[in-house]
């Protein structure tokens, strides 16, 4: 294999500073509200003991879970041989890093003793896929850095296949994990299932394509630089196959609940009576995440594909989030069944639907770790050289298509 | 570069002449509590009641062991300080008895985000 | 500056450098030396030989009747904050009504005190535990405050506390950023007391809770247990709950 150039983000001085200052604003919004929410007490948000889990954390699962997906890139690469994709290995590495940390700011921001963190990370309990998850996803962190810098270490790069499989299989453990922070809850109906363990990996697939192919193709275009056309069109190809197989795994959830007279409640709630939900889950969710990126992807197309790769991005990336909400605020709306076939009222919400009303606070927290994940990749670029030449990844791909 | 050396040791010869009697370093004035030491002396509670409260607390919630002279109410008891008005003062006051030491340690804790800082019997008095 | 006075010098004064640095060493020992024999002072532990529990009949309790209610929010200092969705209720009156036979219900429900508790199961520092003895409680030493317990339970037994908290009960620690729930008065219990929600109960003679050692046979619940039909909510969960009700029924 022809050995790689690697190159520093070629933005100008003043283009550098007017980025760093509008990420770093973002985040610095959200450090903002994460103090205001720590400082009052969460009773300023929209989060309470009916809903529990808000904004923050839909923002935080989905960075947490494209994270693992954005590193999907290099495992392709180094595990499964893919030429095109080499060259990209590191700046998949350095997206996954920043996504991570992103997301796992706002988790740990939105706790209600964000200043116990160190007993988070020193105190386990091993019978909670929390626990799990907390200690996968520091170890990410480790074995990131540890492939990003036997990848860069010339010395080390002959290990750079062994550390590749390690961060495969670690990232397949961990999104596995992440889903099944809702699959193994036996006590709400629209959770309690083993198909969220693949409908999690399968999303982390696609999201992590969505953000990583726009961001590749805006540090090209920072330096001037085009990437090749047969290039954008097989990214995205990936990511339309990624976007079906989490339209599949959708679908077998809810056609599987379907047939459980147990479950129609909530299955009838989330498809249909929902209000917001059910709105967010067709048109958000299935339509502009799923159907529309199939189409702009799939689509019989000679010209402009780099555009409809890109907003088919944005649309998985809108998509995404709106699967989340479903996933995390649906779950938690719909009420707990304690007298199944009874109506139920009570001072505490029992028996009726919650609803919930994020407040700024929270949406900005959320925002706040796109920032910080945005600040991490632009100082990583610019600092260190993640970009292969642009040259680089023409010629791989020519090599590829013989 | 000579000026600020010379700034520098101009000040640290001053502070050693304002030291040259006792009063070298600002010490915190720790209320007297009521009674003897019950649990242990004063020298090993001061640098040991850390570790007292952080065990014995593990014991409290997770064994329910209670000893009497042990629980936090019960250093609350003695070691309340009265304010102005003669009723015991909250943590809010820095004349409070942990405030005295933690204030000027500059160590935080956070036992009275939950715990009340009072004696419970002038809790109950207070309602 | 009230607070401070005259500095001591190394042999006089409260702390003597000397015995400091002595005393630390002899700290540093005693620190290393097992904590279970240094720190135990009196009083056993408590063991599983107990199960504490409770038993609800429903056909006494009253719909409108909220005596357990504010016995609860009295003895551990739940104040509300006039917002009914953040203010913590660790005790709650829930009505049912059969939409086919129109039987009305009304029952008290808390935590359950399950013997498989899901809130133990998924908190991730070890906070969410049960007391050999059968109580679930929360350690708020080191709750981080994450909520997942809150997901996790089926009875929706737990609240957060979203504000800061003053003046709370001596024997009812409570405060912003962690997680609560029905403590069976922990506190009470251990002292050979009964909860306030039962004693209440009884006081204004509805007789509807009982509370006692399911362990025991010869205790009132369990030889009520034994002689009346009882359930357990949501029992096809397998989780064994401590509190059981007389009188449910009707539904799918």
């Amino acid at each position: 294999m022809k050995s790689v150039r690697y190159e520093h983000l070629a933005l100008s001085g003043r283009a550098f500073y007017v980025l760093l200052a509008a990420v770093g604003g973002l985040a610095g919004i959200g450090l903002l509200s994460a103090w205001a929410m720590e400082h009052r007490g969460h009773w300023v948000t929209g989060m309470d003991n009916q809903i529990v889990w808000g904004m923050p954390h839909i923002f935080a699962i989905f960075l947490i879970v494209a994270a693992s997906g954005a590193l999907n890139v290099a495992s392709m690469g180094s595990v499964f041989g893919r030429a095109a994709y080499k060259p990209l290995a590191r700046l998949s590495g350095l997206l996954a890093l920043a996504l991570l940390m992103g997301g796992l700011s706002v988790l740990v921001l939105d706790l209600g003793r964000p200043d116990r963190l160190i007993v988070a990370m020193t105190t386990y309990n091993f019978k909670s896929i929390f626990a799990w998850n907390i200690f996968l996803y520091t170890g990410l962190m480790a074995v990131v850095g540890v492939y990003l810098w036997v990848q860069m270490e010339r010395r080390f790069q002959h290990l750079a296949g062994a550390a590749g499989v390690v961060a495969l299989v670690w990232r397949l453990a961990l999104t596995t994990g992440t889903g099944l922070i809702f699959g193994m809850l036996i006590a709400r109906e629209a959770y309690d299932a083993a198909v969220m363990a693949p409908l999690f990996i399968a999303m982390s697939l696609a999201f992590g394509m969505a953000l990583f192919v726009p961001v590749l193709i805006a540090a090209y275009a920072a330096g001037g630089h085009t990437i090749d056309e047969a290039l954008i069109r097989r990214m995205g190809r990936l990511l339309g196959i990624f976007v079906a197989a989490v339209l599949y795994f959708v679908a077998v959830q809810h056609l599987t609940n379907l047939y459980a007279a147990e479950h129609t409640g909530v299955e009838r709630f989330i498809l249909a009576d929902g209000g917001a939900i059910t709105a967010l889950f067709w048109f958000g969710q299935v339509v502009f995440g799923g159907l529309l990126p199939l189409a702009l992807l799939f689509g019989k197309t000679r010209n402009g594909i780099q555009s409809r790769v890109l907003t088919a991005c944005l649309l998985i990336v809108l998509g995404g989030l709106a699967q989340l909400y479903v996933i995390i605020i649906g779950g938690q709306a719909y009420p707990l069944q304690l007298f199944p076939g009874l109506e139920v009222t009570s001072s505490f919400f029992d028996g009726q639907v919650n609803t919930y009303t994020p407040s700024l606070y929270e949406i900005m927290l959320g925002l706040g770790g796109f920032g910080i994940a945005a600040l991490i990749t632009v100082v990583g670029l610019m600092a260190m050289p993640f970009l292969p030449a642009s040259t680089a990844l023409g010629a791989e791909q020519a090599e590829a298509a013989e | 570069m000579i000026r600020l050396l010379v700034i520098a040791i101009v000040m640290f010869g001053a502070a050693v002449a304002a030291s040259a009697d006792e009063s070298r370093v600002p010490f915190p004035l720790v209320p007297k509590a009521k009674g003897e030491a019950c649990v242990r002396d004063t020298d090993f509670m001061r640098t040991n009641h850390m570790e007292l409260l952080l065990h014995q607390r593990d014991d409290t919630v997770h064994e329910g062991v209670r000893p009497e002279k042990t629980r936090l109410t019960a250093c609350l008891d003695c070691h309340a300080v009265k304010g102005a008005s003669g009723t015991p003062i909250t943590y809010k006051d820095p004349k409070h008895f942990c405030r005295t030491c933690h204030d000027y340690a500059a160590v935080s804790i956070d036992c009275f985000s939950c715990h009340n800082s009072v004696p419970e019997k002038s809790e109950a008095a207070r309602k | 500056m009230s607070n401070f006075e005259k500095a001591p010098t190394c042999e006089t004064g409260p702390v003597n450098r000397r015995r400091f640095l002595s005393g630390l060493i002899g700290a540093g020992t005693l620190a290393v030396a097992p904590g279970v024999t240094l720190y135990k002072y009196a009083e056993a532990a408590v063991s599983s030989k107990v199960r504490w529990g409770m038993l609800i009949d429903t056909s006494k309790c009253k719909s409108g009747c909220t005596k357990c209610i504010d016995a609860c929010a009295t003895e551990n200092g739940l104040t509300s904050k006039d917002r009914p969705r953040t203010d913590a209720q660790w005790i709650r009156k829930v009505d049912l009504r059969d939409s086919k036979t129109g039987r009305t219900q009304s029952l008290p429900v808390m935590c359950q005190h399950c013997a498989e508790p899901p809130c133990v199961d998924v908190c991730p520092t070890g906070a969410s535990f049960k007391r050999a003895d059968g109580i679930v409680l929360v350690d708020k030493h080191i709750c981080i405050g994450c909520r997942y317990c809150m997901m996790a339970c089926p009875y929706k037994a737990r609240s957060f506390v979203h504000e800061t908290l003053e003046d709370q009960k001596p024997h009812a620690p409570r405060g912003k950023g962690t997680v609560e729930s029905c403590t069976m008065c922990v506190h009470r219990v251990d002292a050979g007391g009964r909860p306030a929600c039962v004693e209440a109960c009884e006081a204004a003679e509805h007789g509807a809770m009982v509370f006692g050692d399911l362990n025991d046979p010869k205790s009132e619940i369990s030889k009520r247990l034994a002689s009346y039909p009882s359930m357990a909510i949501r029992a096809d969960l397998g989780l064994d709950p401590g509190v059981r009700y007389q009188g449910l029924g009707g539904g799918r």
